[in-house]
């Protein structure tokens, strides 16, 4: 059959290629909240500039610091896995702002969901960090106790925790409790159906959730107006709650935006989207190759907008940190990276019996007796290995 | 003692469970103010307010997902799903969360999410509302399955699956909704992950569950006329499978024939043949035969006659097996 039994259409090619380029063109652009230009120069903004104000130098510091010391983790990260010691690695470069700067804003009592990338944010929650690698070693699909600093799981499966971030919204409104839940996500995880689900949820349960959308414009290999034509912070106003679009490479404008959407959301007046604008210096993963799909062009222009940059410069114009302090940094950083790098070499795998035991949380009959036969298949090899470790033994 | 149908039974389980437990809720498409479709949750919105039965916006996966959430933060939330072919949009959260968040954590957190499903066919209903899609779920870790057949077991096994701290489903069959039965509300239930012995023989097993337990008991009578002894088990729990009680069974009789509506191709019955052919090859006189749906899509109301097993299809089987 030839391409005659297709449809035939009234349009020639070129004016085919017309709509369907306009339909993939993005719409108008949102404001964006800046507090911190590119080149490091603050700009005041009515509504925002007053949740900064309060931070004194050494809070400002500090903030560069750790947008510092998850850099100098995640280029670590990369390194072990270069080195085979990690399986894969999913790199956080020139999302620092906008991981820290929210992570920053949150109080002890809100409950973090992550996705996979969310390094940053689990340093401002006091995560021990070599804890991320764990399941990056293929020692944990987890690897750390999630209640213990309200960051829950890396959760792979796109936009799957978006709900879970709801429904534990939803539980801290039956508790009359205090807290927001901050779901992670990124532009790519939007498209997904749990999202609109998750929106749809939070919308009708007014529940007190922060829809915290990274939007690093690189979805592996396919930008962001693949995934929507009007910017992502507008979908927002289709489930009739706020969504604000900030720079996400400008730490203070992310934190300032937060603290606002938390307290909107911790006042009762129900969930709010955040699209941090950022972009994904790096790949997506160690396995990603971003040279066959995105210009040098482009990576230099956010080069130049990159949010440790800005800061510094920041901090230096307006002589609130010495060069002791960028020195000090460095030193702590690096000892910081030797000190995760030597906790991931003595990470072990769990003995293989113990992925029976966490199946199920009360006694399952199968799991019992598949493990008791795996035991008993291991110890018929108990002889074997015992004779020929004698052997071994002696020939040493 | 209370004679009640399935669904009463189911109601008033959800019941004692809202009254005891205030951690327990309900979600789901239209129970409040309706019931639910099948008006299992009669009463208990007015009865329990809107907070604990809770009418969802209408996404299955944002359903599961919600209740997993709240299970996190530690309540017991009970999820009904319109209709066994609506459970799919939900299937990715509870395959890839709800199955693995307790291993993912290492046993670190729990999900105890209870999902109920009216299942099964013989209703005269239209396209997604008549299926059997168990075996989809058996075959996931870290999902505990079972499916009550008479009314006293609806009343405990929806409880006790709350109880539970792992994510349970509960298949309902629908078809039985109005079968009525004594229901003990003061002596607890048996274990409701155990298969129950309902009928004692000697000559072959049956093994059902669900809706096809009544068709079972049916063709053992009709079995027992032509001076047949016939055993019939309900397996009450899919996952896990109680295998001492199946394989206990086919010690004594030597025959076993398996019936489910779902189809046969990789289905329950499958599981259990080739468990019992590893546990009890010797004791068996002949191969165990299944009886099930065909390997075709739930076929349209006018035949579903056709496609679901009932008596004369066990007794074919039961013939077969008896002339090995």
């Amino acid at each position: 059959m030839g391409p005659e039994h297709l449809p035939t259409t009234e349009f020639e090619i070129e004016d085919l290629e017309q709509p369907l380029d306009a339909a993939v063109r993005p719409a108008a652009e949102p404001d964006m909240v800046q507090l911190l230009d590119a080149d490091g120069v603050r700009r005041e903004d009515p509504q925002f500039s007053p949740f900064v104000a309060g931070l004194d130098p050494a809070a400002l510091r500090d903030l560069y610091r750790q947008m510092f010391l998850i850099r100098r983790f995640d280029t670590e990260a990369t390194a072990l896995q270069r080195q085979g010691q990690l399986a894969l690695w999913p790199p956080l470069q020139g999302q620092e702002a906008a991981q820290i700067g929210s992570g920053h804003a949150l109080l002890p009592q809100d409950y973090v969901f992550p996705t996979y990338r969310e390094h940053g944010v689990a340093l401002t929650r006091g995560l021990e960090l070599s804890n991320l690698l764990r399941l990056f070693r293929g020692t944990s699909s987890g690897g750390w106790d999630p209640r213990e600093r309200n960051f829950h799981l890396y959760t792979l499966v796109l936009a799957a925790q978006t709900l879970h971030a709801v429904g534990y919204a939803m539980g801290v409104q039956r508790d009359l409790a205090d807290a927001v839940t901050v779901a992670y996500f990124g532009d790519g995880a939007s498209s997904e159906g749990d999202v609109h689900e998750s929106m749809v949820f939070a919308a009708s349960n007014n529940a007190p959730v922060v829809f915290f959308c990274q939007n690093n414009h690189w979805a592996i290999s396919v930008p962001t107006e693949v995934q929507s034509r009007i910017p992502l912070a507008n979908r927002a106003g289709g489930y009739g709650f706020p969504g604000i679009r900030v720079d996400g490479n400008d730490v203070l404008a992310v934190r300032a935006v937060t603290e606002w959407a938390l307290q909107h959301a911790r006042s009762g007046k129900g969930p709010v989207l955040i699209e941090a604008f950022t972009y994904r210096m790096s790949a997506h993963t160690t396995a990603d190759d971003p040279t066959k799909y995105r210009l040098a062009a482009e990576e230099d222009a956010w080069k130049h907008k990159d949010p440790l940059r800005r800061m510094e410069k920041y901090l230096r114009a307006q002589a609130l940190a010495s060069d002791a302090f960028f020195e000090d940094l460095k030193d702590e950083a690096d000892a910081f990276a030797k000190q995760v790098r030597a906790e991931v070499l003595a990470m072990e795998g769990p003995e293989f019996e113990a992925s029976f035991q966490s199946v199920y949380a009360d006694p399952h009959p199968l799991v019992a007796e598949e493990l008791a036969w795996f035991k008993q298949y291991e110890a018929g090899f108990a002889d074997v290995e015992g004779g020929a470790g004698a052997t071994a033994g002696e020939g040493c | 003692m209370a004679t009640m149908t399935i669904a009463k039974a189911i109601n008033e389980g959800l019941r004692a469970t809202l009254s005891s437990n205030p951690k327990a809720l309900l979600m789901g498409e239209d129970i409040g103010m309706l019931g639910g479709v099948y008006r299992v949750t009669d009463g208990l919105q007015a009865d329990f307010g809107k907070d604990r039965v809770v009418d969802t916006p209408l996404a299955e996966s944002g359903i599961i997902g919600t209740a997993i959430g709240l299970a996190f933060r530690g309540y017991r939330p009970i999820c009904e799903i319109q209709f066994d072919g609506f459970v799919f949009p939900g299937f990715n959260q509870i395959t890839t969360q709800l199955a693995k968040i307790h291993a993912r954590s290492s046993g670190m957190v729990t999900a105890p999410v209870v999902i109920r499903i009216p299942y099964g066919g013989g209703i005269g209903s239209i396209e997604h509302h008549s299926e059997s899609p168990e075996a989809l779920f058996a075959h996931t870790a870290g999902l505990r399955i079972i499916t009550p057949s008479n009314p006293h077991d609806a009343y405990w096994m929806i409880q006790q699956a709350v109880e539970s701290n792992d994510p349970v489903i509960v298949f309902e069959p629908k078809r039985r909704y109005w079968l009525k039965g004594e229901v003990d509300t003061q002596e607890p239930g048996r274990d409701p992950f155990s298969a129950q012995v309902l009928r004692e023989g000697t000559d072959a097993t049956i093994v059902a569950y669900g809706p096809l337990v009544p068709v079972a008991l049916a063709a053992a009578e009709a079995a027992a006329e032509e001076g047949r002894s016939v055993e019939v088990i309900d397996l009450r729990s899919i996952s896990p499978i109680d295998f001492d009680t199946v394989t206990g069974s086919v010690h004594k009789t030597g025959r076993l024939i398996v019936a489910h509506e779902a189809p046969t191709f990789g289905g329950i019955g499958g599981e259990i043949a080739a468990r019992v052919s590893e546990r009890a090859f010797l004791s068996l006189e002949a191969p165990v035969i299944r009886v099930g749906g065909f390997h075709m899509p739930y076929p349209v109301a006018k035949v579903e006659e056709h496609y679901l097993p009932d008596i004369d299809r066990i007794l074919e089987a039961l013939d077969r097996s008896l002339a090995y």
